[in-house]
């Protein structure tokens, strides 16, 4: 559990951040500038904010009030740079033990040999880090900063620095380590598609400030952060389980709190926890509930609020049960239909448009 | 066959073991001194920075009077150190050691200190957050990725160390079997009537062993930067 509440000024920029991490992957997002590297950096120690503290686990770090700033070597967290800043001069071994062999025995937490293998470098071992891929510099530096068994996990955009390809192959790896591992994730980012496959928790930033922090499904499905959410397309997410194929129409039923989704089949095995994002512009609303329709995925819904996006279109956020769905209508169909806040309506979402880059696995 | 007469071996030994203990003594001040250069800033630097380059631009005998002056029998620390350890500096190898590092220290500094301002400091941030303090991670880290530097260094302040001439003869002369080094014993050879000879051997040594070291440096160097590329 990672608490924080620092500011720090430099130059003209001034940070002020307030944010609480708990288990599992925390995406801190935000345009570049936003101050996402600086808030990291302070909780490594690595540069020392004005005032504030941080504390990790009931564990002060850093208390300006009270004159504590341990140093950097004493904190037990692990930092996976954006560039993998192996040690050139020491085998793929010698990198992985590095951090591992400054601790003693007894505050291990992480074993090297199931480090090693749930990152597939054995084969490595011997290598020094100029003989790497990219991917594979990138999974020894994880593993290097695992190994340091740390009460958290700091990435600084660990994909950014790689070609398309190897951020496909490195995605799953990172999905799967908070929860393999038992260690919470500081995730930094300003790729939506790595948010929307790895984060459980998501902490907008914007300016030097935290616009807003909560689970990614309620943020992303606002309207009213779509500018700082915005340069992905928007849309809203859903967390959802895979109920069941249907092979003989190629479709998969998704049930979510809420209701049930037909989508496109998945690869993904029935009872993957998964999660769908639903483009705003792929839902239509109807009053009643149509008959004889093509769309296969009717669902009953309320209206939360309506509001207009720009002088063509009109944002409406539906609640279906507890899951929040984010539409955009034509200002010119809500001059005809008339929506309001509290009316009941039917969402309509054709199978079709939830297509497998829609869908992520989550487990 | 080329075999070396007693005055040649004995020169050459002289040589060798001037020049050895002048990097020797000096490294672990030389990278000290290249350290605060890379590494820290303050008000003076400039002066600092001026003093330690100062015996590559004076004339080797002037810095071979002021260590006279300063450790000579007579002289201000000289004195003292008689004093107190019976130590005497002038007119020994030692001496002849101190010369050779004083005039071989700037460009000993100089390529450490490129070599420090070429480490980078993400490696050592790296390092830190893995466990490390400050100084283990400059054991551990900084001074092996320096390492190609370092042996730049320390060739380049042998190789000065060699040829150091004037620094020396000022400050502990031309006393056999002590101090007559190399260039001193060629010197010697040129100012005596029927010399050439002996002088043009003196010659030929001097190169041969000027052209290993620099071999063994580019061969060294190229190891460590082979397995230090990334």
């Amino acid at each position: 559990m990672l608490d924080l509440a620092v500011t720090r000024r430099q130059g003209d920029f001034h940070l002020d951040v307030r944010l609480c991490a708990g288990p599992g992957v925390t995406a801190l997002y935000g345009r570049s500038g936003s101050g996402k590297t600086s808030v990291i950096n302070m909780v490594a120690g690595l540069s020392r904010p004005d005032s504030g503290h941080i504390t990790v686990d009931g564990r002060v770090l850093f208390d300006s009030a009270a004159g504590i700033d341990l140093a950097p070597e004493t904190r037990r967290l692990g930092y996976v740079f954006q560039e993998h800043r192996l040690f050139p001069h020491l085998s793929v071994r010698g990198n992985l033990e590095f951090g591992m062999k400054r601790l003693a025995a007894a505050e291990r937490t992480q074993s090297f040999d199931q480090v090693v293998e749930v990152l597939g470098v054995e084969h490595l071992l011997d290598r020094h880090p100029s003989k790497l891929s990219g991917g594979e510099k990138q999974r020894v530096a994880i593993g290097r900063a695992l190994l340091a068994s740390p009460r958290i996990l700091l990435m600084d955009e660990p994909l950014a620095a790689l070609d398309p390809a190897r951020k496909a192959e490195l995605l799953p790896f990172i999905a799967q380590l908070s929860r393999r591992f038992s260690t919470p994730i500081l995730y930094v980012s300003h790729s939506m598609d790595e948010v929307l496959r790895l984060a459980d928790t998501l902490a907008l930033m914007d300016q030097g400030r935290m616009a807003a922090a909560g689970p990614l499904e309620v943020l992303l499905s606002d309207p009213g952060l779509r500018p700082l959410t915005g340069r992905y397309e928007a849309g809203a997410v859903v967390s959802a389980i895979i109920a069941s194929h249907d092979s003989s129409f190629g479709i998969s039923r998704l049930s979510f709190p809420g209701g049930t989704l037909l989508v496109s089949q998945s690869e993904l095995p029935v009872g993957a926890r998964i999660r769908v994002r639903i483009h705003a512009r792929d839902i239509a609303i109807a009053i009643d509930a149509p008959e004889r329709v093509s769309i296969r995925n009717v669902l009953p819904a309320s209206v939360v609020s309506v509001s207009p996006a720009d002088s063509f279109l009109v944002d409406v956020v539906l609640a279906c049960g507890p899951t929040r769905l984010w539409v955009q209508i034509t200002a010119l169909a809500q001059a005809q239909l008339n929506l309001a806040a509290g009316m009941r309506v039917h969402a309509l979402v054709k199978a079709l448009t939830i297509a497998r880059g829609d869908v992520a696995s989550v487990e | 066959m080329f075999t070396l007469t007693p005055l040649e071996i004995e020169a050459l030994r002289l040589s060798l073991l001037v020049s050895f203990w002048a990097v020797a003594g000096s490294l672990p001040l030389g990278l000290g001194c290249a350290w605060v250069l890379a590494r820290l800033d303050f008000p003076g630097k400039t002066l600092v920075d001026g003093i330690i380059h100062l015996p590559l631009v004076l004339p080797p005998v002037v810095v071979g009077y002021g260590l006279l002056v300063l450790l000579g029998r007579r002289g201000i620390v000289g004195s003292w150190l008689f004093d107190w350890f019976g130590i005497t500096l002038a007119f020994t190898w030692k001496g002849a050691a101190i010369a050779s590092a004083v005039v071989a220290f700037p460009l000993m500094v100089r390529a450490i200190r490129l070599a420090m301002e070429g480490v980078d400091r993400g490696l050592e941030q790296a390092a830190r957050t893995l466990g490390c303090g400050p100084i283990r991670t400059f054991w551990s880290v900084t001074l092996p990725m320096m390492l190609p530097g370092i042996l730049t260094g320390v060739i380049l302040g042998f190789a000065r160390s060699l040829s150091e001439f004037g620094a020396t003869i000022t400050f502990v002369s031309n006393i056999p079997g002590e101090t007559r080094t190399l260039p001193i014993a060629l010197y010697a050879l040129t100012q005596v009537p029927g010399g050439d000879e002996a002088a043009l051997r003196l010659c030929v040594i001097s190169v041969l062993v000027a052209f290993a070291a620099l071999l063994a440096s580019e061969f060294l160097a190229r190891r460590v930067q082979a397995r230090l590329r990334s």
